[in-house]
């Protein structure tokens, strides 16, 4: 018996090594209910009891190492199989992948987000205001009255003698001011129009950012801090800035900002005509007439007020030369950005 | 304002500043500098010759030959084809490697094979004209003697001889600062800027003595007091109208005015000198021996002293004799008084009239003139005097006349003085600064304001000069606008960023982007034809606009209240261009006229658009449903219903619907109307969407309720049946949700078939119904009895029967 258990077990052994397909074949032969070793096994009863023991621990010693043996294999079958299979598949990993299209916001859109983001970090809510404004609110609310030298140089489209499209964002600051008591912090982005005819550098809309900030204390060091803080932000963290007097009405004292050129951080190239200084901003503290005006103490409070053109910018950081790409609305102009 | 450096030095000395320096700390304190040019920049290495010998060409019958001293120890040889030219003659020679104007160069070479050692010069060939260069031959080389400079020692350069030798600086003056529309003014600026001390002589005029004084020649009356503050004039007689003195012309030719007669020469030398425009008339012009500034008579006719003529009306301000205007106030002279070479006694106006009134008229008139510009912006009345006795002393200088004894006054608008505190403590605090009391006094003296007692009396000609603010500028700019110390602003804290509806914006555009539509902006203006090409009838209530009064043009004249045209015409300018299959979206704004408001709404439209070169004909219309499906999806807007619009002429009547929630409409979409895709230029069927973004935002879900996941399984019954094409798949969903019941979790469409196996006139249609009951799994008997409440449902209601 122990003869035939072992003969067995060869023949098993050596049919595995063959084998390259039907494992569970081999296996019901030789372990399945009717397979051969079960058969040897049935008929152990015959056996005397000093044999018993003796033959059963063969038998099972058979058994494990033939069930070990059909594991080891069909793994081994199983992981030749797949790597014939991944062969087989391979692809051309250059083939271009299916066309998904991503489309793009508007590069204005980009930069407005961009500016709206950095100064909501600051603690700046987003305000808006209509477009088409009486001439109080574009005018008057901001110490600029019907017979002021400045309303001319800056060409104005009207509606009716007093309402206008406006020609700044600044009317916003006012509404705002009219119905918000201080801590005041907001921008104000959005469309502002002005009678020039349109060419590389001009058109009759642009857009706009300006900023408000009033409150008890707020100083002109303040304002250049926060400007400072903006330029680092949007154009590198060894962005400078430089303050240069000027004149808006709104304002006063009154300034207009330049930053170091962010091409040539200041050494002179193209971009800043050699001048290593880019003015971005129009800035100043807020004049005590603009506030009185809405009904806010100027003994009390002070705010600044800032603004900068968004298509400027623009055009500045990305080197784009012609206004008009950006309301000619090529796709394959908008897809760059 | 152009100011040549050298007419600063009359006032102040800054002559040892390297140029850049002074522009870059001109701008630092206010005065903004353009840019800066030698006067005699365009030309260089031009000396003084004397013409030694002519001798004709061998070669040449038009030529001759020079022999020219050029202060060198040899003669140059030159040939020049001037006729004008003789022996002993001074003449200006561009010698070799000299540079003309226009970029020209002049090289030492041989003409007609006679060598030339250099050119002998017109004025024209350096840049000047007969205005600076009275008496010079028209064409031909100017000869120095002809024009008062016949005692030049050979070799000079020209330029020195020419008064040529200074830079000029271009400042931009803001509009708050006509002081220094004036060499005066930018010489205080200046001097504070380097503090340097600053000189401005009293103009000096010597009586005559013979008796006689104004009064004898001239009355004044100011007839309207609120349009001119101060009138002030003088005499001379005798006068000799001739060219004025070289360097008075060059004076004038470097700040960029063109040198006339000495009297016009003297009035534009004092306006640049001091900022006071000045007008000068013939005396033997005046009716009456009587002016008076008055308001013109309505259609009052005017013919300036361009020869223009003018009808005036009430809002403007004359300067009249008795019978007729002889100038428009502080614009132009009137033809009629001109000085011309016979006049023999001028009368000085130098006088101050209401800024806005003379920009008004000078608006009105289309008259820009540079009096104009320094009256819009307001001239300070005290000036009117120095500037006066100024323009009398150079007519004394230049001998061009007898100045007649006295001046007249008149002086109703004399204005108070303005006095500020100087509040140290709240300048400081303001501009976040700690500077002294004494500097801040130091600086304000400088600029010509006076302190006394802690109360800063404000210069006449800083009338924008007002409160504390304005002190606190004048204080920091000279102190240094980059000096002061940059901090944070402290105080509460605020809830800074975007509100609830402009987060939704961005939301839905990224959405809208990631869709794979790119964003375009649009002009808020468009023409009204924009609205004819969409195919709106003329009673279209949309055509109501609001309208630009002034527009560039008709493209640009009215505010839109459909933004569909500027989607068209971005998508026909991509079309154009050859772009395939463009996705497009606009968040745009609308201007809708408000029936007694002032202001017009402006909601917000979100407009989608595009084409595809290669669609299936319904397939255009299914993807646009898309988009406006994944749009409300996105809002969270359940329960929408599509209605088609037959009506919308902008659209193809059989493919276009309007989204619906209840009552309220949230937008209109469809396939563009063959006829205006043909208008835009279309090869292909384009398609549009407009969706009121306002409503979007106010029908958005923005409560979510959590409601439990089914506990057991769902039961599929699938229905097949054909019915008239009329019938709208929509209702016929409807019906089927309605008739199965609460336990119909889904209707869904799965296939549409028109063919000839269902017949002209029919559609095959397939919908999966899907059944489900939330406390048990429903069992096939069941769901077999919903499914022929279904059919029964669709059998009354449409006649429908299951397809076998």
């Amino acid at each position: 018996m122990k003869e035939t258990l072992q003969k067995i077990k060869e023949e098993a052994l050596a049919a595995l090594a063959a084998l390259d397909a039907d494992i569970e074949g081999l296996r019901i032969r030789y372990l399945g209910k009717k397979g051969e070793l079960t058969a040897v096994l049935r008929g152990m009863g015959k056996l005397s009891p000093e044999e018993r023991p003796i033959v059963g621990q063969i038998a099972n010693e058979v058994r494990a190492q033939i069930e070990e043996q059909l594991t080891k294999r069909a793994a081994e079958l199983k992981a030749s199989a797949m790597e014939g299979r991944l062969k087989k598949e391979k692809l051309d990993v250059s083939v271009p992948g299916e066309k998904i299209y991503m489309g793009h916001l508007h590069p204005l859109t980009k930069m407005r987000r961009e500016l709206e983001d950095i100064f909501s970090g600051m603690g700046f809510s987003i305000a808006e205001g209509p477009e088409v404004e009486t001439d109080y609110y574009n005018f008057q609310a901001l110490n600029t009255p019907a017979d002021h030298p400045a309303r001319d140089t800056q060409d104005t489209f009207y509606i009716t003698d007093n309402v206008l499209l406006r020609s700044q964002t600044s009317p916003v600051q006012v509404r705002t001011m009219e119905h918000m008591c201080p801590p005041i912090r907001i921008i104000s982005p959005g469309r502002v129009y002005r009678s020039d005819t349109m060419d590389a550098t001009h058109s009759p809309l642009f857009h706009q950012v300006e900023g408000l900030v009033v409150d008890e204390g707020i100083t002109m060091g303040d304002l250049k801090g926060t400007l400072e803080r903006f330029a680092q932000l949007m154009f590198g963290v060894d962005t400078r800035v430089r303050f240069r007097p000027h004149h808006f009405p709104f304002t006063e004292p009154s300034a207009e900002v330049d930053v170091s050129c962010f091409q040539c951080g200041g050494k002179g190239c193209r971009l800043c005509k050699g001048e290593g200084w880019i003015e971005i901003l129009g800035a100043g503290m807020v004049h005590p007439n603009v506030l009185r005006g809405c009904n806010i103490d100027p003994k009390k409070y002070s705010g600044f007020a800032f603004g900068m053109g968004v298509e400027r910018i623009f055009m500045l950081k990305h080197h784009v030369d012609d206004l008009r790409y950006l309301y000619e609305n090529d796709v394959r102009f908008l897809a760059q950005f | 304002m152009n100011l040549p450096m050298k007419w600063l030095a009359d006032f102040t000395d800054v002559s040892d500043i390297e140029i850049g320096t002074y522009c870059d700390q001109m701008t630092d304190t206010g005065s903004k500098v353009e840019g800066y040019s030698s006067e005699g920049s365009a030309f260089n290495s031009i000396v003084v010759g004397k013409i030694l010998s002519i001798t004709p060409h061998p070669n040449a019958d038009k030529l001759v030959i020079c022999s020219v001293d050029v202060g060198g120890e040899h003669p140059l040889q030159i040939v020049t084809g001037a006729k004008n030219v003789f022996e002993g003659a001074l003449v200006p020679v561009a010698l070799d490697g000299a540079q003309l104007p226009g970029d020209i160069k002049i090289k030492k070479g041989k003409l007609r094979g006679e060598v030339s050692e250099g050119m002998l010069c017109s004025f024209e060939e350096m840049g000047l004209t007969l205005h600076e260069m009275p008496g010079a031959a028209e064409d031909g080389i100017l000869i120095l003697g002809d024009v008062g400079l016949g005692d030049a020692l050979p070799g000079t350069d020209m330029k020195k001889l020419l008064t040529m030798d200074g830079n000029v600086v271009e400042f931009e003056i803001t509009p708050n600062r006509p002081d220094c529309l004036s060499v005066i003014g930018l010489a205080r600026e200046s001097a504070v800027t380097f503090d340097r001390p600053l000189q401005i002589p009293t103009p000096q005029v010597r009586s005559l003595g013979d008796g006689d004084s104004i009064e004898k020649y001239l009355r004044v009356d100011i007839d309207c007091e609120e349009l001119c503050y101060r009138y002030s004039a003088a005499a001379v007689k005798n006068v000799k109208i001739q060219p004025s003195p070289l360097w008075l012309r060059m004076r004038l030719h470097a700040a960029g005015v063109r040198p006339i007669n000495n009297i016009v020469d003297i009035t534009n030398y004092v306006m640049l000198e001091y900022g006071q425009p000045m007008h000068a008339f013939d005396y033997a012009c005046l009716d009456g021996s009587h002016i008076i500034v008055r308001r013109a008579a309505a259609e009052e006719a005017y013919t300036s002293l361009d020869s223009k003529e003018h009808v005036l009306d009430e809002s403007m301000l004359v300067i009249s004799d008795e019978k007729k205007a002889v100038a428009l106030a502080g614009i132009m002279g009137g033809e009629n008084s001109e000085i011309t070479d016979d006049t023999k006694l001028v009368i000085f106006e130098s006088a101050s009239f209401k800024g806005s009134n003379v920009r008004i008229t000078s608006r009105k008139l289309g008259m820009r003139t540079e009096s104009s510009a320094r009256f819009e912006k307001g001239m300070d009345p005290e000036n009117t005097m120095p500037a006066l006795l100024r323009a009398l002393e150079l007519i004394q200088q230049l001998g061009a006349g007898e100045v007649v004894d006295g001046v007249i006054d008149v002086y109703p608008g004399k204005k108070q003085q303005t006095v500020i505190p100087l509040e140290t403590d709240r300048i400081n605090r303001f501009l976040g600064v700690q500077l002294e009391q004494a500097y801040m006094e130091q600086v304000l003296e400088r600029l010509g304001f006076v302190c006394r007692d802690g109360m800063i009396e404000v210069p006449s000609w800083r009338a924008d000069v007002e409160c504390m603010e304005d002190l606190a500028e004048e204080i920091v700019r000279i102190y240094g606008y980059n000096k002061i110390p940059s901090t944070e602003f402290k105080g509460p804290m605020t809830q800074g960023g975007r509100n609830k509806k402009q987060q939704f914006e961005v939301r839905i555009s990224d959405a809208l982007c990631d869709m794979g539509m790119d964003e375009i902006h649009t002009f808020s203006f468009i023409s009204p034809r924009h609205y004819d090409k969409i195919r709106m009838t003329a009673e279209d209530p949309r055509r109501k606009s609001v309208v630009i009064k002034n527009p560039l043009g008709e493209d640009t004249s009215v505010m839109r209240t459909t933004a569909l045209p500027s989607m068209l015409e971005a998508l026909a300018y991509n079309y154009s261009q050859k772009n395939q299959n463009v996705h497009l979206y606009e968040m745009a704004s609308l201007y809708l006229p408000m029936e007694g408001e002032q202001l017009p709404q402006e909601p917000k439209s979100l407009v989608l658009g595009f084409y595809e070169n290669s669609l299936d004909s319904t397939a255009g219309f299914y993807r646009l449903k898309g988009y406006v499906e994944a749009i409300l999806a996105l809002a969270g807007i359940a329960g929408a219903k599509y209605i088609s619009i037959e009506d919308n002429r902008a659209f193809h009547p059989g493919r276009c619907a309007a989204v619906m929630v209840g009552e309220i409409t949230l937008g209109v979409f469809g396939e563009v109307h063959p006829s205006v895709c043909e208008t835009y230029g279309f090869g292909v069927a384009a398609y549009g969407a407009e969706l009121d973004f306002d409503a979007l935002f106010q029908m958005r879900k923005t409560k979510f309720e959590y409601t439990s996941l089914p506990k057991y399984p769902a039961l599929e019954r699938d229905f097949s049946f054909v019915c008239s094409e009329a019938l709208a798949v929509g209702d016929i969903r409807d019906v089927m949700l309605r008739a199965g019941g609460k336990m119909v979790a889904d209707v869904s469409l799965f296939d549409v078939y028109r063919g000839p196996q269902v017949g002209e006139g029919k559609k095959s249609v397939s919908f999966a119904v899907l059944l489900r009951a939330s406390d048990r799994t429903l069992t096939d008997e069941e769901a077999d009895a919903i499914a022929d409440k279904i059919m029964k449902r669709l059998h009354d209601e449409y006649g429908i029967v299951l397809r076998a």
